[in-house]
């Protein structure tokens, strides 16, 4: 951190020229949010600046609104599975890719990881082409299992990591020590890359709860939080909108922040 | 006394590289094996046969009697101490010495004794509750011993156990293994690329080259009559050169140093049939004389370098094109004032008797 302050000092020549710019930037990142949420108490309905009065309606009326409502229980229904279909899929992967040489390996790790780039834009046509193929109805469920392809490559990755600072020889200390190879993975793989896991899962689903390209293809008659939002946006911002961003914003800051935590290597 | 692990014929290729080569090897119940050689020579494979965590490619091993080459590591009655300790990071001290009989089906309630006796053992049952992360690195290691010990195994493997100390904690370690060894009365198998701790722990040393036992034996077997030069070379110092030997008419045999004459103590290691072959000698079996004429079997060189060591001197001599290495003991009455310095001509003899014959072969 010093380092990074004295290097940025000497090259704006002065502290007051680094504290602009740090701040400039911060409040370039930052500025919408903070509006977003002080519109959110505004009592006007229109967006008009400065703010007169101060409200909770627009969250009441957010509680009031059904279709708001079935759309965040949507929401939660898309995150959660995908989240765990990604788990399910994704920490074996992780831990095959740890413990076997086979052949194709490189490739299928890079394999693995190219959904993570591919535009949403891209997965959501091709993977609706193969849904039309294979006679699939759009619903819910084909969401789930087109965001699962983009997050799997998050769930690899990071448990990969965790795997690859494990050492070996606790595998093997544990099987000679008398332990059964599922016993090795309940009494100490899994504890060792368990904060990986939850981590990893968490930062699944919030990129899952607030995904809307890969839903826009592959919905069916339901719609997710982000589809409502943008959907009701054609007609103009609401009050109420904003509260829910504002809603959307602490959960997500809880569940990224408990997964940073998570992810953090505890012997850096 | 019989014998609680016998290996037969034991090979391990990998790929197109032999790991181990036909070894066969017989280890007594209660011994205290060392397994040395440089790396890659072999040895961490053939104890990682032993343990089950690699497959023979050919040959079998028994363990009291009871074929077990194909039996997985998790049903073998060994335990091995890691090189890098292998402590479960998420347990405490006591959960980990207890992980050996928590996944063999003891209940929580009768694991306590026998943890508690283990940490004993090494003289860590203080640090029952702490995080393996808290120790030192020798505590970590004593952990490790007390883990391998708690099932009371067959045979104990150690896998290097002590390079991963400083030199201190080493030595001290080393004696507390012994002592460790005494105690419990188990086989124990270490694997060390140092042969000091090697003679210094084992009864029996198994010196390795290339995937074969070169020579196994006693310390002192090992150090008095090494097998081959190989041997020679690495337990201890061994002056090392080549040279045909020749028989007088008096039945004395002749050797040459670099062109100097030397005769040798007739020895059935000895090839008269002019081939060359490889001969040596100890440093400390030689001497210094000061008189050129009175020596009886000697060579004349010149003093390179004097080693000054406390209890001893190590004088280099060049000698032609060769170099000796001579240890002089240094006793309190001498002083140092009989030490030769850089430059100095001098004699050094040699005993015919302590001129070791090995095999055919050169050295230049």
């Amino acid at each position: 951190m010093t380092t990074t302050t004295t290097l940025f000092s000497r090259i704006f020549s002065t502290d007051g020229a680094f504290k602009a710019v740090a701040t400039s930037v911060l409040a370039f990142l930052y500025a919408p949010i903070i509006v977003l949420v002080m519109f959110s108490f505004s009592d006007s309905r229109s967006l008009s600046w400065p703010i007169k009065g101060l409200t909770f309606d627009w969250y009441l009326k957010l509680f009031q609104n059904e279709d708001l409502l079935e759309a965040i229980g949507n929401s939660f229904y898309v995150a959660s599975c995908s989240t765990l279909l990604t788990l399910i899929i994704g920490v074996p992967a992780a831990l095959a890719l740890n413990r076997y040489n086979f052949f194709g390996k490189s490739l299928f790790r890079k394999l693995v990881l190219l959904p993570i780039a591919l535009p949403g834009i891209i997965t959501g046509i091709s993977m609706l082409n193969l849904f039309k193929v294979v006679g699939f109805n759009l619903s819910l469920e084909t969401v789930i299992i087109g965001h699962a392809t983009a997050l799997i490559a998050i769930i690899v990755t990071q448990v990969f990591a965790r795997l690859e600072r494990l050492p070996k020889s606790l595998d093997e200390a544990s099987a000679d020590l008398g332990a059964s190879g599922l016993q090795t993975f309940l009494f100490v793989t899994l504890p060792n890359i368990k904060t990986s896991v939850i981590g990893a899962g968490l930062l699944s689903f919030t990129l899952s709860f607030d995904e809307i390209p890969v839903t826009f293809f592959l919905t069916g008659r339901d719609n997710t939080l982000p589809m409502y939002i943008w959907s009701t946006m054609r007609r103009g911002i609401t009050p109420e909108i904003n509260a829910v961003g504002t809603l959307i914003l602490c959960l997500s800051a809880i569940l990224i922040i408990i997964s940073v935590l998570m992810l953090r290597d505890k012997n850096q | 006394m019989s014998d609680i692990i016998q290996i037969q014929n034991l090979s391990k290729h990998f790929g197109n590289i032999v790991g181990v080569n036909d070894v066969t090897l017989d280890i007594n119940e209660g011994e205290f094996v060392t397994i040395l050689g440089p790396s890659g020579c072999g040895k961490s494979t053939l104890l990682r046969m032993i343990a089950g965590f690699e497959q023979p490619t050919q040959g079998h091993i028994f363990l009291d009697e009871k074929d077990v080459t194909n039996t997985p590591a998790n049903k073998r009655e060994v335990n091995m101490v890691f090189q890098d300790y292998a402590l479960f990071p998420h347990l405490k001290v006591g959960a980990n010495v207890g992980y050996g009989l928590k996944v063999n089906g003891v209940n929580k309630s009768d694991r306590q004794q026998p943890i508690i006796d283990a940490l004993n053992l090494v003289g860590l049952s203080d640090k029952i509750d702490n995080m393996p992360h808290e120790l030192s690195g020798g505590q970590r290691q004593r952990v490790a011993l007390a883990r391998a010990l708690v099932r009371r195994p067959k045979v104990l493997l150690l896998d290097e156990p002590l390079s991963a100390l400083d030199a201190n904690l080493r030595e001290q370690m080393q004696v507390e293994l012994r002592h460790l060894h005494k105690k419990v009365g188990l086989t124990f198998i270490m694997v060390t690329h140092d042969q000091t701790e090697a003679m210094v722990m084992s009864q029996r040393v198994v010196v390795m080259k290339e995937g074969q036992i070169a020579q196994m034996g006693t310390p002192s077997d090992l150090y008095d009559h090494p097998a081959n030069s190989y041997v020679a070379n690495f337990i201890g110092t061994t002056n090392l050169f080549s040279s045909t030997a020749t028989k007088t008419s008096s039945n004395q045999i002749n050797i040459n140093y670099f062109g100097q004459p030397l005769q040798i103590a007739a020895n059935d290691k000895i090839l008269t049939s002019g081939t060359e072959q490889i001969f040596g000698f100890r440093p400390e079996k030689a001497v210094l004389v000061h008189d050129h004429r009175q020596a009886t079997n000697g060579l004349q060189g010149k003093v390179k370098e004097v080693l000054y060591q406390g209890l001893a001197a190590r004088i280099l001599i060049n000698v032609g094109a060769g170099e000796i290495a001579i240890d002089q003991m240094l006793s309190e009455t001498k002083e140092n004032a009989r030490l030769p310095s850089e430059g100095d001509q001098v004699t050094i003899e040699i005993d015919p008797h302590k001129i070791m014959a090995f095999e055919q072969g050169h050295i230049t």
